[in-house]
Parts: C-alpha cells; structure tokens; sequence
C-alpha cells in the first residue's frame, strides 16, 4: 500500500507541479499555502520546465544509511528556466565533469525505498544535456 | 525590560561519554553551574536539545530533567531549534528574567549522540525532509554546496578552509573540556578522508555527548552572588528558508546577518568593538561564511582572514573560537550555544587561562539550527 507522506508528494516528484501566486507571479515549488512575497493566498498549478543550470553541487561520500549503498553520488542546487530553484541528485555522469554553470534536465527516476518495507520511492533526478 | 547577568556556568567534558547517560550529563552540569553560581535555588529552567526522540528515545526533557535534578514542581521547557536549541534555550531563560517574572534561572543544553542512533540521518532531520533529505542530501552534503558556491563565487581556496580547524585545534588544546586536544596541521585537514567535496572529516565537527548549563538572575541582586557577573547586552535570533536552494544567496546566511545587524544596534556598538567571538563552526566553511555575515570582514574576505592569521588567539584582529569552537570542543547539539556562553563567560571574567584574550570587554556568540534557517546571537560584556 502506498504511505499517505509519500502520494501527498506525487504531484510534485512525478510532474513537477508547482504554485504560481496569482497577484504577484512568483513561482513556488513545492506549492505553499501562502506567498512571503505578497502574502496572497491565491495560486495557478502550473508544471516547471525540467531544463535548468546547476548553481552548486557536492559529491556525498557518506551516506545516511538508506542511501549507503549509492555512494558516491553527486547531488546539486539546480536553478530551472522558471527560476525555481531545487535540490536533487545529478545521475549518469563523471563525478570529475561536474561544473557549476553546466546545462541540466529533471528525469523520472527512482530515488530510494522507504522504511522497513522497502516501498519504491520515485522522483527526480537531473541530467547533462 | 530588567538587565539580565550570566553569574555561574558549569560543563561537562564533551567528548563520548559511554558510561553516562543524558540525564546523568545534563544533570552534571546543571549542578556545576547552580554550585558555581552560589545559589540556593532556581525559580526556572530551560533545556536546549535537539533531537533526544532519535537519539535516545526520549522526549518531554523538560520535565525529565527537572525531576532528576531534584527541582520538581519548577517550571522547565524544553526548546528545540536544530543545533541552535542551546542558545535559544538561553535566550528564553533571558526574557524570563527580563521580564521580572523569575528571579533565577537556569539555562542548559544537552545531547547524547553516541548511544547508536544513526547520527547522519538524525541531524538530517534540520533540513527540509520533503525536499533535500529525501533526494539523499547530508549536513556535510549542504555545507559542502555552500563552499562551492563560496569558492566559486569568491575564489575561497581549500587551503582557506584548512586553516578554521587547524586554529579551533591549537585553541581546544588549551581547553580541559575539548574532545579533541591534539593539533592538527594543514596537511593533515587536506589529505583526511572525503565526506561530501570539498568538505573532508576533519572540516567537520564530531559527534559528541556533552552538557552545558549557565545561571542567569537580574543585575540588581547579581552582586549578592558573584564579584563578577556578566552583562547579556543583547540576544538576538533570526530565521531563514528551510532548504538552502530557496534562498537568494547560497554564500550569505541571511539569518547570521539579520540577528547581527539587530545585536549591534540594540548594544549600540560596531563588528569592530566585539573583543572575540564564538561562533557555528560546524564545517570550516561555516565559520569563514558566518566571519563575513557578522560584519569582522566582507564578503569574500573570511578565507583570506583566516590563513593571515586574523581569527587566531595570538595577534588576531577578532580571535574566533578561543574555546576549540566546535570543531575541537565538540558539538554536542543541544549544549552547543550554552557552551558557547560559558567561554564568553570565562573570557569576560579572566578564568580562560591559556585561552585568555587580553582586554576582553565585549564577548559575540552565534549559534545557528540546520543550513542557517534558525541562528541566535549574544553580546556579553564584562561589568
């Protein structure tokens, strides 16, 4: 059975939804209940464009343990072209080749399993193009 | 609002402590401090810890405490603010007596982290669970990106970050309740194992057992305990976005200069006037970020500052982490901020020793929860 915590998420880690403000056009993902900016309340469900640039990164070396089996792996802070900016793991590339400024895109991918259970836990994970 | 003085402080040694349990520290230290202070009793006490549930399996500390120090039916409230919880806890226990509404009170800090918990995840708990954590990001992990884009943006070099550990180790060698008091040398920072690029294992701050308590009173009735009590000129706290990626600069710690900017003008005073500093040194990184955000240099200049020698002990410009800062005393979450007010303390009033600053008037600490989202910070002055 699918954990309440994880579909709540899905509309996020599966399509990247995020919540326009209808009154002063900042976009934020995920989708928060009310602007900081202006303090409205009102928001359009728009998906993000998955392209972007990386504006950091760090190779994880040491893992927390349910991702120790992965390491090493590369995650970065990625600004996307709607400028919304994320964190997730950068996958299929040369640990050396990595550069702040370098072209990237969200892909499905599965990102851990949860708990005792082991459930699939899918989301995203960027790429070089 | 009445004018808080700090009149007693009391630690444990941080370090593992195998054979206590968190109660047994934190109650340690509380009763160092109450004993060092002189007084008969207290009205109140606060708790800064950060995670107890993870780390031992219990919560409600508050009441935990109260009851094993043996001060039952006394008000005591446990606060919780990342590796910030110590030095809120202080600032509630500050506002407490400010306030008139308690004349003495006790704040402390604790955590016990060796007891088998997975400590990378559990610290992982400061950051944004939903949204860093679960793509797999570490607390070395977010440093990391920080020093980056630090190094990137600034042209801060890795030996730059070597040097914050190789002087907070020279300074806890001279501290008595260090976990670590052995020097260590540039070379051995750079060929130490790799956590999370660039930040390598002795960048990092350890996992600690440890406790920390201070006594706090109104300045009328200090005198009647102490010769020499210290002033709280001010206690500031600021918050910031959770995730790191939400903010506008991944190389300011907008929460560090906001309570900075607020602690100056409350004590009418400039970066330039704090004699010395104790600060989040929780990766190398951080304490060149945080030396920057609290106005001792600008932007971009921490790194230099701290390979020229302008943080050290020894003919410094604003000696950083006289006690070892967390780096060599250890970094027993909860205690962290309190521990930082008793070396204030101990500067102020002319018991560092060998870590003694000359002249110390007017002592900064800056304790701050997660990536920066939650930061506390103190001006103390000797009377």
């Amino acid at each position: 059975m699918i954990s309440p915590k994880y579909f709540r998420e899905i509309p996020q880690r599966y399509r990247l939804e995020a919540g326009k403000c209808k009154k002063c056009g900042q976009v934020y993902f995920p989708p928060r209940l009310i602007c900081p900016e202006c303090k409205a309340q009102e928001f359009e469900n728009i998906r993000l464009n998955p392209e972007g640039k990386l504006l950091t990164y760090t190779i994880i070396r040491v893992g927390s343990d349910i991702f120790s089996l992965q390491t090493p792996f590369a995650v970065g802070i990625i600004e996307l072209k709607d400028g919304v900016r994320l964190t997730a793991q950068i996958a299929d590339v040369d640990l050396d080749k990595i550069k702040i400024g370098m072209s990237l895109k969200l892909v499905f991918r599965k990102i851990q399993d949860e708990g005792a259970s082991g459930l699939h836990c899918y989301g995203y994970k960027a790429i070089v193009i | 609002m009445k004018d808080v003085a700090v009149i007693g402080v009391g630690m444990t040694k941080f370090g593992e402590l195998w054979t206590k349990s968190i109660k047994d520290i934190f109650v340690e230290a509380a009763l160092k401090a109450i004993e060092d202070a002189r007084v008969d009793h207290i009205d109140s006490m606060y708790v800064g810890c950060m995670s107890s549930g993870l780390f031992v399996g219990q919560e409600h500390l508050g009441a935990v405490m109260a009851d094993y120090l043996g001060v039952s039916p006394i008000p005591s409230t446990r606060v919780e603010s990342a590796c910030a919880s110590g030095g809120m806890a202080f600032r509630q226990a500050y506002f407490e007596v400010a306030s008139g509404n308690s004349e003495i009170v006790l704040a402390g800090g604790v955590e016990k982290m060796t007891d088998g918990a997975d400590v990378t995840e559990a610290l992982a708990t400061a950051a944004d669970q939903d949204y860093e954590v679960y793509q797999g990001v570490t607390f070395p992990g977010l440093y990391a990106m920080i020093a980056n884009a630090h190094m990137y943006q600034y042209k801060t070099t890795r030996k730059q970050l070597a040097a914050v550990p190789v002087k907070n180790h020279k300074n806890g060698f001279n501290n008595p309740n260090a976990q670590f008091r052995s020097e260590i040398s540039i070379d051995k920072v750079l060929s130490s194992t790799l956590v999370a690029d660039p930040i390598r294992l002795l960048d990092c701050s350890p996992v600690s057992d440890g406790g920390a308590a201070v006594i706090l009173c109104s300045l009328d009735i200090a005198k009647k305990f102490t010769k020499h009590p210290i002033i709280i000129k001010a206690s500031t706290q600021a918050s910031d976005t959770i995730a790191l990626h939400s903010r506008k600069s991944l190389t300011t710690l907008n929460s560090v200069s906001k309570a900075a900017e607020k602690a100056y003008k409350i004590a009418g005073i400039t970066p330039k006037q704090i004699d010395f500093a104790e600060v989040h040194d929780c990766f190398s990184i951080a304490e060149i970020v945080v030396s920057e955000d609290l106005g001792f240099f600008e932007k971009g200049g921490g790194g230099p500052a701290a390979e020229q020698g302008l943080t050290a002990l020894e003919g410094g410009q604003i000696p950083i982490n006289t006690s070892g800062g967390l780096k060599s005393k250890g970094h027993p979450v909860g205690a962290t901020g309190i521990a930082q007010v008793i070396e204030c303390y101990e500067q102020l009033t002319g018991q560092a020793g060998k870590r003694q600053v000359k002249n110390a008037k007017i002592g900064m600490t800056q304790n701050m929860g997660g990536s920066g989202a939650s930061c506390v910070i103190n001006i103390l002055e000797a009377l």
